[in-house]
């Protein structure tokens, strides 16, 4: 496509009119493939050819236009080159600004994070755009701070927007900012609280970055709003975007030099003392005769460091931790340390006394600064619940329905449950167990972690060893056969979690504030399930968790259905088939149809992932039953 | 081979609380009877007859608040008592009197030391921790007249004084104070002009004591952490660093340097008395003798060399009175 500069009133309209066309028939990579470099070249320096380039996008037909500017847009090189080939068309069509303004940033989240830069500069560039500019940051922060577009748009729309958000940020300058000051500060307030609601880290990590920028903008001098989190590669990278090359815009970097370090006045060395006396500065002066020879040292060897002792017998174990006096803190740490070897090497003792210890671990709290002390009291906790499985378990189901716990009690009683159902249900070497994976995968419920990710792994192992039929060489030691220990406690464990889901209490509501718990109650469930293979109960539960799962099938919390579809999952891979097929057919077609729905439907990606995963366990199953000869 | 440490040469028992501060008055001649001082948490102080072992008199001065220093002031007849009921108490113990003749109030709410230092006949200078953080006062007794107060520079931060000594050269050369704080450093101050000579950071916790020998112008001080540190003093009235010596087990709460300047005792919160010889600081004795925190040590004024004790007391309300390295 070659045109004839020079004078010629030349109508250029016919040329739109192709180029829509062809767009809008998708072919827009191959067309503008070609035009754009050529344009973004011929714009360069010469104003005839930017304002032709200008005509030929103006001219272009409304109903074709969003083809055509989308197409620029991706195509662009750089915001100043669509400064160049687009010029102001944003404000004079109609169209182009909503394609523009609203369709790529609020209702399209696909496009890379280039594009993003190259549409959010391009409004900066020129004045006329930047009140645009202004109207889109509104838009997009009214987006990030509405708690239902928290709750139900996906991540990455969330992230996108996020993206857009800080681009945008970077772009403003300082007297824009003071316009819209309080604005900024009344949607980040309102957006941070929805995102620290929410159930999913990664969420709640984009809301606290974003908030943390808006922050750093707005306040100039005084202090910055600062969270803290883990930083991985999307942090930094969304961190990066507050950053842009064109030099009005510059970040403060945080200053180093507040770290000042206050040098020792002295350095350590062996300086001669004023009395000039030379033979001082050696260290080895065994050689040398001075009158400190007559004093001859007495014997020192019984001189070791002082070592508190901790008790020998469980009960004084008790003694020391319910005792009040303060003296004995050297104690109470000795005690709190050794207590879990000393639970596992008195089991009977442990189990006259079981309950009391579990009471006391529960409500224990950390009175010096002792490293590990949470993993010190959780495994203590475990040892108590594995000695003495049934009473112990009854007292902590019942206390994670009781009034008067913190969330964190409620969420450390699960994890110990889950802890200790792991270490039951697997074969123990004589006289020593393994707490860290080194069998099966291990489900490490550290707080806060986002155990989805871990289940995803296990269940693909689970069918990957499930479809071959031979293990994929774990365990070639014979391990001597055990019986399986969870087999008479797992209904003790299971039951009474799921029994009082919907009874609310004054402090307590799972099924309404407090859906995080809800979360890990229901990931608990699935655990306890997974484990339950080869249980005498596993069957009944399996029930009890097929209808426990239908009950909160349309759940709100995205954190919650990813621990509904796990808990079928687990169901699908622990319950013996031919049970699952003669005792929970109907039940079994309903979910089918419901994980057809949540597979096509679900906003969140991981669940429709885990969905996918069970329909295609519950295939498995089917060609299992038809490929026995019945 | 080694001999095992010395037994203690008896243990004082009696006070029926934990024992803070310890003071001998042993330099009488004859027939005066050699007495140890002892200074109790129950706001005792009790006079301790070493000949026979036993109590001669109990004082109660201090409204039943714990007593954390006790000196004499030239002889056993005159005692000066620090208290935590922010007073300090001068008695008149002569002819079997046990009176208050006088008593300051500190205001100090905290655990430093008063210093004591003979200037001239009948006059004393005392160093106590002020009612202000991080101030020290001078006093002169027993007009108790204001001499100056020790404030440090705004903005140093060093804390409250934790220990203090009160020094001078010679007999009628300026008297010097060093002071320890609880940021971990050690300040020489000019008293009479009330500025600081010289500061050094010796640890990195609060200072619980230092000791000082004026011949050969070094100091040792000890902390929470588990490390002594050796300073001296150069001719321009710099401190500086000579040497640190690391321990075994964390926590000094006092130290002491004999009268001979050969060795110094340091009380540990490991329930240890250690000895030192103070020329290389070489480790010459463990004494494992009690069985909770030693809180002081301090070693007699015996005229005859080989009569010299070192007592220790303990929150295990025991004193204990060991001879050792008497014969040199």
């Amino acid at each position: 496509v070659c045109f004839i500069p020079g004078g010629l009133d030349c109508s250029i309209s016919f040329v739109s009119h192709v180029l829509g066309k062809v767009c809008v028939h998708g072919r827009q990579k191959e067309i503008l493939g070609v035009l754009v470099p050529h344009l973004t070249d011929l714009t360069k320096s010469d104003c005839i050819w930017q304002r032709i380039c200008w005509r030929l996008v103006e001219c272009v037909p409304d109903r074709w236009m969003e083809a055509v500017v989308l197409g620029f847009v991706q195509g662009a090189s750089g915001a100043d080159v669509l400064s160049r080939l687009l010029g102001n068309l944003v404000v004079k069509n109609k169209k182009a600004q909503f394609v523009v303004t609203q369709k790529m940033l609020l209702l399209q989240y696909g496009h890379p994070t280039g594009v993003l830069q190259n549409l959010l500069g391009y409004l900066s560039l020129d004045s006329l755009r930047r009140a645009l500019l202004l109207r889109v940051l509104q838009e997009l922060l009214e987006t990030w701070s509405s708690s239902s577009a928290v709750k139900h748009s996906p991540a990455e729309q969330q992230l996108y927007i996020s993206k857009a958000i800080l681009i945008c940020l970077s772009h403003l300058k300082e007297p824009e900012i003071e316009s819209c000051r309080q604005e900024l500060l009344t949607s980040m307030m309102e957006g941070v609280k929805c995102h620290l609601d929410s159930s999913l880290p990664q969420l709640r990590r984009l809301g606290m970055v974003v908030a943390e920028s808006i922050s750093l903008k707005i306040n100039t001098e005084g202090p910055v709003l600062k969270f803290e989190y883990e930083e991985d590669d999307e942090t930094r990278e969304l961190k990066s975007l507050l950053v842009q090359t064109p030099p009005f815009c510059v970040v403060p970097s945080f200053p180093d030099d507040d770290r000042s370090e206050k040098a020792p006045l002295v350095p350590e060395s062996n300086e001669k003392p004023h009395t000039g006396a030379p033979m001082m500065a050696d260290e080895e002066l065994d050689a040398e005769l001075d009158s400190d020879d007559d004093l001859t040292p007495y014997d020192m060897s019984e001189d070791k460091e002082l070592k508190t002792k901790a008790p020998v017998y469980i009960r004084d174990c008790i003694e020391v931790l319910t005792g009040s006096r303060s003296e004995d803190m050297d104690k109470w740490e000795a005690t709190v340390k050794a207590l879990e070897s000393l639970v596992r090497k008195n089991p009977a003792a442990t189990r006259e006394v079981s309950v009391e210890l579990a009471k006391i671990l529960l409500h224990l709290e950390e009175k010096t600064c002792i490293e590990g002390f949470v993993e010190l009291r959780q495994r203590a906790q475990v040892a108590v619940l594995t000695t003495d499985p049934i009473p112990v378990a009854k007292y902590l189901t019942s206390q994670f329905y009781s009034l008067n716990y913190s969330l964190r009690q409620r969420m450390d009683i699960l994890d110990v449950l889950v802890l200790a159902a792991q270490e039951l249900s697997c074969p123990k070497f004589h006289g020593k167990t393994k707490h860290s994976g080194v069998q099966k995968p291990c489900i490490q419920l550290l707080p806060g972690s986002d155990s989805s990710k871990d289940w995803r792994r296990i269940v693909d192992e689970r069918i990957k060893s499930k479809t071959r039929r031979f293990y994929m060489g774990q365990s070639h030691v014979e391990l001597a056969s055990r019986p399986n220990e969870f087999n008479s406690v797992a209904g003790h464990f299971f039951f009474p979690l799921i029994q009082h889901f919907d009874r609310p209490l004054t402090t307590f509501d799972l099924l309404g504030e407090d859906h995080l718990v809800l979360g890990r109650l229901v990931h608990t469930l699935a655990i306890l399930m997974y484990l339950a293979v080869n249980t005498v109960a596993v069957t009944a539960m399996g029930k009890a968790l097929l209808e426990f799962v239908w009950a909160l099938r349309f759940h709100t919390d995205s954190y919650v259905r990813q621990g509904l579809l796990s808990c079928v999952s687990s169901l699908l891979l622990s319950v013996p088939t031919e049970r699952i097929l003669a005792d929970m057919t109907e039940e079994l077609l309903e979910t089918q149809s419901w994980l057809g729905d949540v597979m096509e439907k679900d906003p969140d990606g991981d669940c429709r992932r885990l969905a996918l995963q069970n329909l295609l366990l519950m295939e498995n199953l089917k060609k299992k039953l038809e490929a026995v000869p019945s | 081979m080694a001999l095992p440490p010395p037994d203690p040469q008896f243990v004082l028992r009696g006070t029926s609380a934990a024992v803070h501060t310890l003071h001998f008055s042993c330099g009488g001649p004859e027939p005066d009877i050699p007495l140890l001082f002892s200074g109790s948490e129950n706001g005792f102080i009790h006079v301790w007859n070493l000949k026979t072992h036993r109590v001669d008199t109990a004082l109660d001065g201090h409204g039943r608040k714990s007593v954390y220093c006790v000196e004499t002031m030239g002889g056993k007849d005159r005692l000066l008592s620090q208290g935590r009921d922010q007073r300090i108490c001068l008695w008149d113990l002569a002819e079997g009197r046990t009176s208050v003749t006088d008593s300051v109030f500190t205001e100090h709410v905290g655990f430093c030391r008063c210093s004591l230092l003979k200037v001239a006949q009948g006059r004393w200078l005392m160093a106590m921790a002020a009612r202000s953080l991080e101030e020290v006062q001078i006093l002169e007794l027993p007009s108790k007249t204001s001499v100056c107060t020790l404030k440090p520079e705004v903005g140093a931060k060093l804390g409250m004084p934790m220990c203090l000594k009160l020094w001078q050269l010679k007999c009628d050369s300026q008297p010097v104070l060093l002071a320890g704080y609880e940021d971990g450093s050690v300040v020489l101050w000019n008293v009479s002009m009330g500025k600081v000579l010289s500061q050094l950071i010796c640890h990195q916790e609060p200072v619980m004591s230092l000791d000082f020998d004026t011949e050969k112008a070094k100091g040792i001080s000890g902390s929470s952490e588990k490390v002594l540190s050796i300073w001296s003093l150069n001719e321009q009235q710099n401190l500086q660093v000579y040497k640190a010596h690391e321990l075994v087990n964390a926590g000094i709460s006092d130290i002491t340097i004999r009268a001979d300047k050969k060795i110094l005792a340091t009380a540990g919160w490991d329930h240890r008395i250690r000895i030192f010889g103070w020329k290389k600081l070489k480790p010459l004795a463990v004494l494992d003798y009690h069985t909770a925190t030693v809180h002081c040590v301090s070693f007699s004024d015996h005229s005859n060399p080989r009569e010299r004790l070192l007592a220790a007391g303990s929150k295990d309300q025991r004193i204990s009175v060991w001879s050792i390295y008497a014969q040199t």
